[in-house]
């Protein structure tokens, strides 16, 4: 249960198009986390899928049946949103029982799952209380519950984690990820942040202007991207992308690397340069490197205890099998 | 040192003074209304029993036994209840609709919806006597209440969008994803989280249609005559009998005033669109 297949769906807005024909497949049980700038579609994309969004055309299959014109709640897919969406005048036990009661299930059923799903969750102790009186983590989970009771054939979530402070950010990140394994439903996930991205996915889908980009597991994205906007995109931080004569020496209009990839050396190597801003993360140093040799400035990712200071003379290496080239249009060099 | 505003003097002094003479102006016509039902007709029109007179019931005990003012209240209460109930339950889901799904009329169909109140009710008069009275619908409970609420429809239906419009969209998208029908939408999520502003919304409503006298005084004669229409009865062709037409209006006003009274939160929040928390 949980295919779900996009057949050249497109969406306008009046006359501005947003998505062109754009044709797309997740698998049963994958876990496809849709990632891209603000205003490239993500969510518009994920909203039609729900149901939320008229397509303009083409069409929406779920399981083999065309679900073009079928309403939301009749797509058996659960959506978890940014802002929760927890119906404020229902208490917890309510919140996630909502759903099947609205299916009419027979209430000693509906009580058995609600409390299945809680203390799954770890939300036994809040059954009673009403959202307002949870924190940020717990209204997600909440809304999360909502979800798993319906025991969906797949999970939308729209950005679930944004609203929420770093560190639970990352503990909510790794209960969504266990959630997954639990369960091994279908998952289309929309964020704009490539670390969840990237910890999260199966399989990524970069887009940009509501064009996809590039589709592929984390670490082809991160081995092979297909143009200079994925290469920039996933890896934190940025890739460097070098244009100019140090990128035609490598047959090139646009080379490649990313900062874990240079080799550092305080006497000789290929790009000479002074140290800018050297930022101690402790774990590692990022350092801001303006070049003599490239008019860019290189980020280098480098160990954490070394001791270079800010306007130290500094000689750069890219590794040379971990170099990227693209062409004048951004495209990949094989 | 910290720069700290002080209260002015005419700020400390002068509001509550300010407050007090234009409260007391607007409830001055009121109190007279009142203390006027309580003299005969003759002292009524006497400059020397302004304040002092013989309070007397007779002008009350007459409108009981002489007028039927229980029948004309009853209708009162009927059409203003049934008008009311049938605007929410048409208001509603237009409501509903517009604030949730709306299209690039919607905005149109609101202004429009708005500019109907604009109609002056006379020019419409006659063609509502005649309509009216051909399809045998004169003086019938069915006919004011029918007025009643297509008059209030509008106000109604911009309160209602104003008040949903506050209610986050994700919340009714997530009643969608969670296999509620459009019904289930509006009994289920919508009317339990507008609850503050639906009741203000009729409160409002229930009052207008109480006070509403044009169509109520000309569509009626004796079966559905409200209240308006007993205060309207009593301006005799001979004179002002001053002391019943008072005692008159005050029983038609009191009803409204005591629900006015215990609903004070409700109403300002309604009559400022919800601005107010």
């Amino acid at each position: 249960m949980g295919r779900i297949v996009l057949k050249s769906v497109t969406k306008s807005f009046g006359d501005v198009e947003v998505i062109p024909p754009l044709d797309l497949t997740i698998e049963e049980g994958e876990f496809a986390v849709f990632v891209g700038p603000s205003g490239c579609g993500k969510s518009t994309l994920l909203r039609m899928i729900a149901g939320l969004e008229d397509l303009s055309s083409g069409s929406i299959e779920i399981d083999g049946q065309d679900a073009t014109q079928v309403p939301p709640a009749k797509r058996g897919l659960a959506m978890v949103f940014q802002s929760y969406a927890l119906y404020p005048h229902m208490s917890v036990r309510k919140n996630i029982g909502f759903p099947l009661r609205m299916a009419k299930m027979a209430p000693a059923k509906v009580t058995a799952r609600v409390e299945t799903a809680a203390k799954s969750l770890n939300l036994m102790d809040y059954l009673d209380r009403k959202p307002a009186d949870l924190s940020g983590g717990q209204r997600q989970r909440v809304a999360i519950g909502r979800a798993i009771v319906r025991e969906p054939a797949a999970f939308l979530f729209d950005e679930p984690l944004s609203n929420l402070d770093a560190a639970l950010r990352v503990g909510m990140r790794l209960e969504i990820g266990e959630l997954h394994e639990r369960l091994q439903t279908t998952m289309i996930y929309v964020t704009h942040d490539q670390v969840e991205a990237m910890t999260m996915a199966n399989k990524i889908v970069v887009l940009r202007a509501g064009v996809i980009e590039q589709v592929g597991s984390p670490l082809e994205l991160y081995h092979r991207p297909r143009n200079t906007f994925v290469a920039g995109f996933i890896g934190s931080p940025k890739m460097n992308l070098i244009s100019g004569t140090q990128a035609q020496k490598y047959d090139a209009a646009t080379i490649g690397i990313r900062p874990e990839h240079i080799d550092v050396s305080m006497t000789e190597g290929s790009w000479e340069g002074y140290v800018g801003v050297a930022e101690h993360l402790g774990s590692d140093t990022f350092l801001h490197v303006h070049g003599s040799g490239v008019s860019e400035m290189i980020t280098v990712r480098i160990s954490g205890d070394i001791s270079v200071n800010q306007g130290d003379t500094i000689y750069l290496t890219p590794q040379s099998d971990q170099l990227h080239r693209f062409d004048a249009q951004g495209t990949r060099i094989p | 040192m910290a720069i700290v505003a002080k209260p002015s003097k005419l700020g400390t002094f002068g509001r509550p003074v300010l407050a007090w003479t234009v409260g007391l102006l607007f409830f001055f016509p009121i109190f007279w209304m009142v203390l006027t039902s309580f003299k005969t007709d003759a002292d009524a029109v006497k400059p020397e029993h302004l304040i002092f007179f013989q309070p007397t019931l007779e002008n009350y005990l007459n409108m009981t036994e002489n007028y039927d003012y229980w029948r004309f209240a009853r209708n009162s209460v009927i059409t203003a209840v049934m008008a009311t109930l049938f605007t929410l339950f048409v208001g509603i889901p237009c409501a509903y609709a517009m604030a949730f799904n709306p299209s690039r009329a919607t905005k149109d169909v609101l202004m429009w919806m708005l500019s109907t109140k604009m109609l002056p009710a006379a020019a419409v008069l006659y063609p509502m006597t005649f309509l009216t009275k051909s399809a045998g619908l004169f003086d019938t409970h069915f006919l004011i209440i029918l007025v009643l609420s297509l008059i209030n429809l509008p106000i109604v239906v911009w309160m209602l969008f104003t008040y949903f419009k506050e209610i986050p969209k994700d919340i009714i998208e997530a009643g969608k994803m969670d296999g509620v029908n459009t019904w289930g939408e509006i009994r289920e999520i919508l009317i339990p989280l507008a609850w503050g502003g639906i009741a203000a919304t009729a409160l409002l409503c229930f009052i207008f249609c109480w006070n509403e006298a044009y169509w109520t005084v000309r569509l009626t004669t004796t079966n559905a005559a409200t209240l308006s229409k007993l205060i309207e009865g009593n301006r005799a062709p001979e004179g002002l009998f001053f002391g019943r037409l008072s005692a008159v209006s005050a029983a038609a006003v009191g009803p409204i005033v005591v629900l006015g009274w215990f609903c004070q939160k409700q109403l300002v929040q309604g009559l400022t669109f919800g601005a107010v928390k």
